[in-house]
């Protein structure tokens, strides 16, 4: 459907603008510019060999370790409990003990203060090369914030958000203590999931404790046994969970893959059931609005079309689109112009842009009463935060414009304009970055296992923070950093955020890119990604 | 010698047939030959091409089918659809749907929510902070209050490590699938809570349920798993095996006998995961649960997981034990790594709500007291039974006997919980998704019976209401803190007292025309 031949030269930087074909073309309004870089040869193999290195030393030290050569740090079973089964299989305890321990640090740094643009970090040590650590009392300030999911910058401790959010604290306390179905329906809860739909354009909205939850105790209220549920390969955990927890039959397709999709959607009809050959019930679509490893944004105007076509039903999780996407911060929805209601279950979270916590499914009147009933989050789990909903409800209405200014307006073009310019400019520098040039998370591709560490260190040495992900959150070889903007960001931040990074880039030669960008769908489509689960 | 080579013996009859046989035999069998050489290599089904579809077939099939809608329609007037809408702090006075009543229906057992030091614990965090963190704890979600409220629920509860999840259901529901996987073997109370079932679910380990709380069951089932795993010893040696009970059951409220399960847990080798989302911060003399209940060595758990949203009055929920244990899940709890932490705000509060409970002992002895009281008053209304420990803070009101059918059953019950309400007292009927809690067969001693929670949320316990108590009440030493109750009681009980005998009399009459 899309091929990508036309190579243009833009501002110096070699950039690929899908032509697109006939139909699927109208289906866009906008340019759809995604790129995903092919791994250079020479970096996969060393790559590979840098595990292969890094096994061997594992299995020495655990010999030396076995012989008592080497002091073994490992937490221990009880000397009452040592007869048991033992609790951990050896492949993953060998992970963790051998490659992950190594680069520990780079993770669950804390911090101590508000998750904004700029952030305070504890200062931690270790001695016993990351088996524990210790912290020193000193703490590092204004170090600048490239990983928390603060997309429009709500994450403050003043301003009307926090004022409302103290305001109802003190009035209702923290805690609800009781479920949505019992007595923990609020007047708060209400007047949340009433603007939620309003926000959304949706008839009705429904929120929850968790974003995690919302996904896994929600699908299983939708689809059962007899159903099918296709899903992108790259979907997240909660997705994964909601699906497996539903009995339904899973199918995978490829990540943003649309003939894949089409593929799977027709068989399914055609085939029905495996074995009983039953029609299927209904068929349930899983994407995400942006993916948080790959920065790729979903292709929904080609999936809405499939999802028409076929008969199916689609549920689009927001989790970083939402406030992110789109001339309003509406979503990926907006993003493409076209219309929530085409989009059945439309799912997201307020733990990113809205600088709170929790979980919303918007949709039908139907689907939301039904939800009201049957969701395990309702009937089972403590409703939210009061204090939490007052920040959701005011951060929301400030992206609205509803409370007479601008700033959430200024907001959501800020952090469209910075995520242009800092992805262009780590292009420019001759990174390989992933993923759609609107997507304001940005993975960039360190590969080898010992640069993950490596550049977390470097980069917090120079005062930013940064995520970095390796296996088994990406794929063994496809290591990457990570960088999150957000509209609370200034140009300055950004250019010395970018300073440091080209610097860090040349010190440890991460500027693998030759220009030559491949779209996801020239990756060629394998036939053999037919996956099934059994439950 | 000769005449013994292979060769020679395989060569001399086919000499013989081509000499002696006529030649349109030696044709005919040559035709034959070949003609099963054909048959062996010809497909003479040609069934894959004869039910391939064309591709107009499959589009008139695709044409053709015709979904389920997404969810089937909700009847307006289902009991669960119209939520009771509680205006204001959810605290012991509640506005339900405009009406004041004292709430008996949240598990704020221990009256922290309204707390004043809470609240203000939780603003200066508010004011550090902000509200959300904005990611998951690998990745700038760890704050400092996180790693002190680990810290200090590890010291209270006495264990090596704890760990936080930002949401109470999860917390059990991730903790499970993190250790048991797929081809273990877990023994599970069948009365356990929602939460478990799911964890269960998610982890397709093998299931066995026992009784509730019977621990001859229990064992026969543990004999049963010792002489499978004698057939097959090197499979016994990688199965791991778990026991999930829950301390304070939230389905029937009574507890687990935990000293018999620590000594069947040595003795089959199985490890202890115990649920304490209501026994934490309720039982045992400072609040540290079901162990300190028994006088059980913590260490013998090999995990406990309970929620922060009832005693301790947050939101989320923590799981502690053996470092060598809880460790694990900073990297296989689902709901830990996936999920964004805790807002700081609702850890200041649980880390506030903490001191409480460590400054002032007292006070679990005065919730006993209190639970004690309440289960004495409420023994003996006719059509109405209580069930459960007396010293569990949530009551479960049920029907002496069913009405025929868990619908009429609930209708009924419905109407007690309208009429109290209308007095102005909160209760809550307990609600159960049946077609999903049918995952697990549902206990033995709940078919067909509905329970009422009447979770009492004695929390008339901190300054301000004991002020006002000692001020109305200053003769009163003893029972200061049931005095609410006890000025409620005259026609709350008789209330209830009557609303049950005609409920009763009106069930028999029905079943009397029934039969």
């Amino acid at each position: 459907m899309l091929n990508c031949t036309k190579l243009v030269t833009v501002t110096g930087y070699i950039n690929n603008l899908p032509t697109l074909s006939g139909s699927t073309l109208r289906l866009y309004k906008r340019p759809f510019n995604e790129a995903f870089e092919e791994t250079p040869m020479l970096v996969a193999v060393l790559t590979y060999v840098g595990y292969g290195v890094l096994t061997l030393f594992g299995y020495l030290r655990d010999f030396m370790r076995q012989w008592k050569i080497e002091k073994c740090q490992n937490a221990t079973e009880r000397e009452e409990q040592k007869d048991f089964v033992p609790l951990y299989q050896d492949f993953e305890n060998f992970y963790n003990r051998n490659l992950y321990m190594r680069i520990r640090d780079s993770w669950n740094r804390p911090i101590c203060s508000v998750p904004g643009a700029k952030v305070d970090m504890m200062e931690r040590v270790s001695h016993d090369y990351n088996w524990t650590f210790t912290y020193t009392g000193r703490v590092i300030k204004d170090i600048i914030n490239m990983g928390s999911y603060n997309y429009l910058g709500f994450a403050q401790k003043a301003g009307t958000c926090q004022e409302a959010a103290a305001k109802v604290l003190s009035q209702y306390g923290a805690g609800v203590c009781s479920t949505r179905q019992e007595m923990g329906n609020l007047d708060k809860h209400e007047e949340l999931e009433k603007l939620v739909a309003r926000f959304l354009g949706v008839e009705s909205a429904m929120a929850y404790g968790m974003g995690f939850a919302t996904n896994s105790m929600n699908i299983p209220a939708l689809v059962g046994k007899g159903c099918l549920i296709l899903s992108d390969e790259l979907n997240h955990a909660s997705l994964v969970l909601g699906a497996r927890l539903s009995g339904a039959t899973i199918r995978i397709f490829k990540h943003n893959n649309m003939q894949s999709l089409e593929k799977l959607l027709k068989d399914a009809i055609v085939h029905g059931q495996p074995r009983t050959r039953r029609p299927w019930k209904k068929i349930l679509i899983l994407v995400e609005g942006i993916y948080s490893m790959e920065g790729s944004i979903v292709r929904l105007p080609e999936v809405i079309a499939l999802k028409k076509k076929y008969k199916s039903y689609l549920y689009l999780d927001e989790a970083h689109s939402i406030g992110a996407l789109g001339p309003s911060g509406r979503g990926v929805v907006e993003y493409f112009g076209l219309s929530p209601e085409d989009v059945d279950v439309m799912m997201g979270t307020f733990t990113k842009s809205f600088g709170a916590a929790g979980g919303y499914i918007g949709g039908k009147k139907e689907l939301i009463d039904y939800l009201r009933t049957y969701s395990h989050s309702a009937v089972y789990a403590t409703s939210l935060s009061p204090p939490v909903v007052e920040q959701i409800i005011t951060s929301m209405k400030c992206i609205m414009g509803e409370d007479g200014t601008n700033v959430g307006k200024a907001r959501v073009q800020q952090l469209a304009e910075n995520t242009r310019y800092f992805r262009r400019r780590l292009k420019e520098m001759g990174f390989i970055i992933y993923g759609n040039e609107d997507s304001p998370v940005v993975p960039l591709m360190l590969y080898m296992p010992a640069k993950i560490g490596a550049f977390g260190r470097e980069m917090l040495k120079r005062n930013i923070g940064v995520v970095v992900v390796g296996f088994p959150a990406t794929p063994i070889i496809e290591s990457r950093a990570r960088f999150c903007l957000s509209a609370a960001h200034t140009k300055e931040m950004l250019d010395t955020a970018l300073k440091e990074i080209n610097e860090v880039g040349d010190l440890l030669q991460l500027k693998y890119s030759r220009h030559r960008l491949v779209p996801l769908l020239d990756r060629p489509f394998d036939e053999t990604t037919y996956e099934e689960t059994e439950d | 010698w000769e005449s013994f080579l292979p060769s020679q013996v395989l060569v001399q009859p086919v000499q013989l047939i081509c000499l002696y046989a006529p030649a349109y035999h030696l044709i005919l069998e040559g035709i034959l030959i070949l003609w099963i050489i054909r048959l062996l290599f010809s497909k003479t089904y040609k069934l894959q091409e004869r039910s391939d579809l064309t591709p107009k077939e499959k589009e008139e099939l695709i044409e053709e089918w015709q979904p389920e809608p997404l969810v089937p329609p909700v009847p307006k007037d289902h009991p669960a659809l119209n939520y009771n809408v509680v205006s204001g702090p959810p605290t012991h006075i509640i506005t339900v749907n405009g009406k004041e009543c004292i709430n008996f229906a949240s598990f704020n057992f221990l009256g922290l929510l309204d707390n004043e030091k809470v609240k203000s614990a939780a603003q200066a965090s508010l004011k550090k902070y902000g509200v959300g963190t904005c990611g998951p704890r690998g990745f700038y979600g760890t704050f400092d209050v996180h790693l002190e409220l680990e810290e200090r629920l590890a010291k209270f509860m006495r264990t090596e490590e704890a760990i936080i999840y930002s949401y109470g259901f999860a917390t059990i529901a991730s903790a499970i699938p993190a250790y048991s996987k797929r081809g273990d073997i877990v023994f599970v109370d069948e009365a356990a809570c929602f939460a478990i079932q799911k964890g269960l679910q998610a982890s397709r380990s093998n299931i066995k349920l026992f009784k509730h709380n019977d621990m001859a069951d229990l064992e026969r089932l543990l004999k049963e798993q010792e002489t499978e795993d004698q057939k097959n010893p090197r499979k016994a040696r990688v199965t791991r095996r778990f026991i999930v009970v829950e301390g304070l059951y939230m389905n029937t409220g009574d507890v687990c006998p935990l000293p018999e399960l620590i000594k069947l847990k040595y003795k089959y080798k199985v490890r202890i995961f115990l649920e304490e989302s209501l026994s934490f911060g309720v039982l045992g003399e400072h609040g540290r649960g079901i162990t300190e209940h028994f006088g059980i060595n913590i260490d013998d758990i090999d995990l406990i997981s309970a929620n922060m949203e009832n005693s301790l009055a947050s939101i989320g929920g923590f799981c502690c034990g053996r470092s060598f244990i809880i460790d694990h899940q900073r990297l296989s709890g689902q709901g830990y790594c996936f999920s964004a932490s805790l807002p700081p705000l609702l850890a200041a509060a649980a880390i506030e709500a903490l001191n409480i409970m460590e400054d002032n002992p007292d006070i679990f002895q005065t919730l006993r007291a209190k639970c004690e009281r309440i289960h004495e008053l409420l023994q003996g209304i006719s059509g109405l039974k209580v069930v459960g420990e007396s010293f569990s803070p949530a009551l479960h009101l049920q029907l002496e006997e069913s009405c025929g059918s868990r619908e009429n059953d609930v209708k009924l019950l419905k109407r007690v919980v309208d009429y109290c309400m209308n007095s102005g007292i909160a209760l809550t009927q307990a609600r159960y998704l049946e077609k999903e809690e049918k995952c697990l067969p549902p206990p033995r001693t709940r078919t067909g019976q509905i329970c009422i929670e009447l979770d009492c949320c004695l929390g008339f316990l901190f300054p301000q209401i004991i002020r006002m108590s000692v001020l109305h009440y200053s003769d009163f030493t003893l029972d200061i803190q049931v005095l609410p109750l006890m000025a409620l009681k005259p026609d709350w009980v008789t209330g209830l007292f009557q609303y049950g005998t005609n409920a009763v009399r009106g069930r028999m009459l029905n079943f009397g025309t029934g039969e």
